[in-house]
């Protein structure tokens, strides 16, 4: 009898990296999610939440759940021996609330059972008693109803949370002396990110002492010294590790109550604990997109160029700080590196509402501002009577210069971008069309390569790489860095590929955890590929450099004399040294082969304070036109075509930068037609399911055509740039334009939906019959 | 109410174990047998990522009851390849499977599982498929990382694959 075996997989040779070195685990079903991970003896955890956005707690008794079957332990708040936060200076959450309930869904109480099942039915035998407060929804509220009780009242400032005023040139002059001047007001909705992943995390509180916790985490290392806050204790003594994580888009950026809980009923029962939220918690979690009300004015002269900005923001920041001091900021930041404004005014004030706190979502703070700009300079552009795009391009900030609020703006493929959206979706053409309620428009953008500052302020490296290289010849990479979806242990093996000349199959990458790993801050703001890819570019040369010299040494020959050609060492008059005796001349010479690479962003420019938020190494800059029709009769808007160009320096791996375009452009597409993450007028969320909560499905989706555009930039890892956030911005403004060219209303806010847009052509009929 | 003796045939082979008739047949893949392939994403019916095969048909596991599947065949995504090689011997692999890797379908991978069991059965129902099946039949499988159309890519690829292999 003979066996027939069958074909395996063929490995992917050379260091061309086709596909991501993730996707077989996952499309076997062998990828480990956190709720996918079961330890010995682990016991079940879940969360007890207020039913109320805001109440005082008079009583939690955990007694009756402690006797339910299968109970193991029940704990109450605060939890944390602190108050922690994401940045150090706004800590302001405990893991479960004591005195006050501030949003609905907060945690006050958490259980651990021997199934989870069991878990849930004792949950509902602890009694919790409140005394409700009437619910702040509205940032500022209290201005108006000083009787009504604040979220935070220990507060000097009460719900205020953070006031920005900045001002860059005189902008009251470049008013005085305008040829014309504009204004706008938009309300920007809030979003939620929808990981298909709900949150998840193990916990166990060792019999050392110890912690061990395995989390869906972006940011492990931040994740570990927050944790280390919250318990009081040794950072050393807690190990955080991430899971394969399904998707994060900011919502897994900073630490959660149920990671904590984890930690703490482990302590209390002895055993490992897991909790995995439902995805009506996740909504409660939150951490999404802010609402920001926005006002805009701006000052021209008679050649379309700008001469002054003012630009003002009101952020609804939810119940809690997370990152609201960085999102507030970044309401200001870019709008000068897309265009070269040389007075701006920027006004900004964050409040704390009776709501899920909000934080950072792909476009972080950026994303609001954007819409708002890009929905203005068009209608200045009709004003003025200047094309659109023709507008923008009078006042693009040139590459390689100095913005007026002191960015140093780098490689910039934003004149590119113009011209490649410009020509594919035949633009000019747009007016001689006519199918009648059908639209173009255009809209552009700018993100950050990761900030150039880290949250904890110091002037350690943001990134650092671990590489070995094993007697089996295989090189292993350690890194602090998360990938949660995007593709970053993909991109790493591509650079090492290329760096060391060696086949991408002997690459092994071990990230994400925060014993083995050197500190990379995590992935959040666009910062994995710039900063780790040039971190393990720096280990790969130093490794190169230890091998070259083992050749050299061993053959007796200067440098000079000795070439790589992919996985072979070319020695001038003698034979080629294959890599893997090079790897084992050079462990002969030194010993193991180890090096260290890491990457530390070029110092900040500006010295005011907020100067901190929107300095990066490079810029990624995209374009984006809209083709859309609107049904006059139910409101509804059809877009039929979006046509994208990226500027993203050097692409590194094809399929993932595709891949992450695409995604964020559907992303901006979701929030300019259907997506709110909004409240009733008592507090409840308005639909904290996938039913409630509408994200684009695949029947929503048009044709979108990429176009990756620019040079490499001389920052950036070979020459890369961001693409996993900025492709989300310029889609929604675009949309809106495009309406506008359509049916000629004027739209000033998200989402676009049908009663909006019905709303917005009734009283255009009306102001026509008058 | 107690629990019952529950048998289930799991990817081609009898799994006997004491479950409630209530108990969703995600809790039992997952929980019971440790099959965590298939997703648990919203446990509402909603996203998508629980999707097996019943019978051969795709359903929602996190709304199945197990009591309503004791006779039935039941395919996850780990059972997907072999399903595949009993039909066709070359391969361990569906060609969906490698088609989505291929295709650079999968970012988190967390919709994978359900969005390969809609699409190995579309491939298996329909011969000659157009763009129009695919978004009709995978309308009810939300992914939030790639803006689908590299999905849709892989399927037509997968498509083409099939058609070549027979």
């Amino acid at each position: 009898m003979t066996v027939k075996a069958p074909d395996l997989i063929p490995m992917s040779l050379g260091t061309n990296v086709k596909h991501r070195i993730d996707a077989w685990a996952k499309v076997t079903g062998q990828a480990l999610y956190a709720d996918d991970i079961r330890w010995p003896n682990m016991a079940y955890g879940v969360l007890v939440a207020s039913p109320y956005p805001h109440a005082r707690i008079v009583k939690i008794d955990l007694e009756p759940a402690r006797t339910r079957p299968g109970v193991l332990a029940a704990i109450a708040g605060p939890g944390s021996v602190a108050p922690y936060g994401i940045m150090p200076s706004t800590q302001d959450e405990q893991a479960m609330a004591t005195e006050k309930v501030i949003y609905l869904g907060e945690p006050v109480a958490a259980i651990a059972a021997t199934t989870l099942d069991a878990a849930r039915e004792a949950a509902h035998h602890i009694l919790c008693e409140y005394e409700m407060l009437k619910p702040v929804l509205r940032p500022g509220v209290e201005q108006a109803r000083p009787l009504i009780d604040p979220v935070h009242p220990e507060r000097p400032q009460k719900d205020l949370f953070k006031e920005v005023d900045l001002e860059f040139g005189d902008t009251a002059e470049g008013f005085v002396h305008a040829f014309k001047t504009a204004e706008d007001t938009f309300f920007y909705q809030g979003s939620a990110h929808v990981a298909m992943e709900p949150h998840s995390a193990l916990g166990y509180w060792t019999p050392e002492g110890r912690v061990e916790l395995v989390t869906a985490t972006q940011t492990p290392h931040y994740v570990q010294r927050e944790l280390a806050v919250a318990l009081g204790i040794d950072t050393y003594r807690i190990r955080v590790r991430t899971s394969v994580v399904g998707g994060g888009f900011g919502g897994k950026s900073e630490l959660f109550p149920h990671e904590i809980a984890t930690v703490l009923l482990s302590r209390a029962c002895g055993r490992p604990v897991k909790i995995t939220l439902s995805r009506e918690e996740v909504f409660y979690a939150h951490r999404g997109r802010h609402p920001v009300s926005m006002k805009v004015k701006t000052a021209w002269d008679n050649n379309g160029k700008i001469q002054a900005m003012d630009f003002q923001s009101v952020l609804d920041g939810g119940a809690y700080a997370s990152y609201g001091l960085a999102t507030t900021y970044y309401t200001g930041a870019l709008q000068t590196v897309s265009y070269a404004i040389p007075r701006y005014h920027f006004h900004a004030e964050r409040w704390y509402t009776n709501k899920p706190p909000c934080g950072p979502k792909r476009g972080h703070g950026t994303t609001q501002p954007r819409a708002l700009l890009e929905v203005h300079f068009d209608r200045v552009a009709r004003e003025l009577g200047i094309d659109p795009i023709e507008l923008r391009r009078r006042n693009l900030t040139p590459p390689y210069s100095v913005t007026v609020n002191q960015l140093e703006v780098g490689s910039s493929g934003l004149q590119t971008c113009l011209d490649k959206v410009e020509s594919l979706s035949n633009w000019h053409a747009r007016h001689v069309r006519h199918e009648p309620d059908r639209g173009l428009g255009f809209a552009c953008s700018t993100y950050l390569s990761g900030a150039g500052l880290p949250i904890y302020w110091n002037s350690l490296p943001h990134s650092g790489v671990r590489m070995a290289v094993n007697r089996d010849g295989s090189v292993q990479v350690f890194c602090g860095l998360t990938d949660i979806g995007q593709g970053a242990e993909t991109m790493l093996v591509v650079l090492v590929a290329k760096a060391l000349g060696i086949n991408a199959d002997r690459i092994r990458v071990h990230t994400a955890d925060t014993a083995t790993t050197p500190v990379d801050l995590g992935s959040y703001s666009s910062r994995v590929s710039m900063m780790a890819g040039n971190a393990v570019l720096e280990a790969a040369q130093r490794m190169h450099q230890i091998l070259k010299d083992s050749v050299c040494a061993h053959k007796g020959v200067e440098p000079s004399q000795v070439t790589q050609d992919g996985e072979v060492f070319h020695v001038q008059g003698d034979e080629a040294v294959p890599f893997t005796q090079a790897v084992l001349w050079a462990e002969e010479d030194i010993g193991p082969l180890t090096t260290f690479g890491s990457y530390t962003p070029p110092k900040v420019l500006g010295h005011y304070k907020g100067a901190g938020v929107g300095p990066s190494p490079a810029y990624s800059f995209t374009a984006c036109v809209a083709d859309v029709k609107v049904d006059r009769g139910d409101g509804r808007i059809r877009v039929h075509h979006l046509w994208v160009a990226h500027d993203l320096g050097t692409p590194l791996h094809r399929p993932s930068v595709e891949g992450q375009i695409r995604g964020g452009v559907v992303m901006g597409l979701g929030e300019v037609l259907m997506e709110r993450q909004v409240f009733n007028p008592d507090g409840r969320h308005r639909g904290p399911h996938l039913l409630g909560y509408l994200i684009p499905s695949i029947q929503d989706i048009p044709p979108i055509t990429v176009a990756v555009v620019g040079e490499p930039d001389p920052k950036g890892p070979m020459g890369a740039k961001e693409v996993g956030q900025g492709p989300l911005n310029p889609v929604i403004p675009a949309v809106i334009n495009a309406i506008s060219d359509a049916v000629g209303i004027d739209l000033n806010e998200t989402p676009v939906t049908p009663d909006n847009v019905l709303r917005a052509l009734d009283q255009q009929s009306r102001r026509q019959r008058l | 109410m107690s629990q019952n003796l529950v048998e289930l045939s799991v990817n081609g082979s009898i799994q006997v174990m004491w479950a409630w008739e209530s108990d969703t047949l995600l809790h039992v893949l997952r929980e019971v047998l440790g099959l965590t392939g298939t997703k648990n994403g919203c446990e509402a019916g909603h996203c998508g990522a629980c999707t097996v095969w019943i019978d051969g048909i795709p359903r929602l596991a996190c709304l199945t009851p197990v009591g309503s599947v004791v006779n039935s065949e039941i395919t996850t995504v780990e059972g997907l390849g072999s399903w595949w090689q009993e039909r066709h011997p070359s391969s361990h692999y569906h060609p969906i499977q490698r088609a989505f890797v291929e295709s650079g379908a999968v970012q988190c991978g967390f919709c994978t599982p359900g969005m390969l069991m809609a699409a190995a059965a579309l491939l298996r129902d329909v011969k000659f498929l157009t763009d129009q099946d695919i978004l009709e039949r995978l309308a009810g499988h939300l992914c939030r990382c790639t803006g689908y159309e590299q999905i849709v890519q892989a399927i037509r690829q997968a498509a083409l694959t099939e058609v070549t292999e027979q």
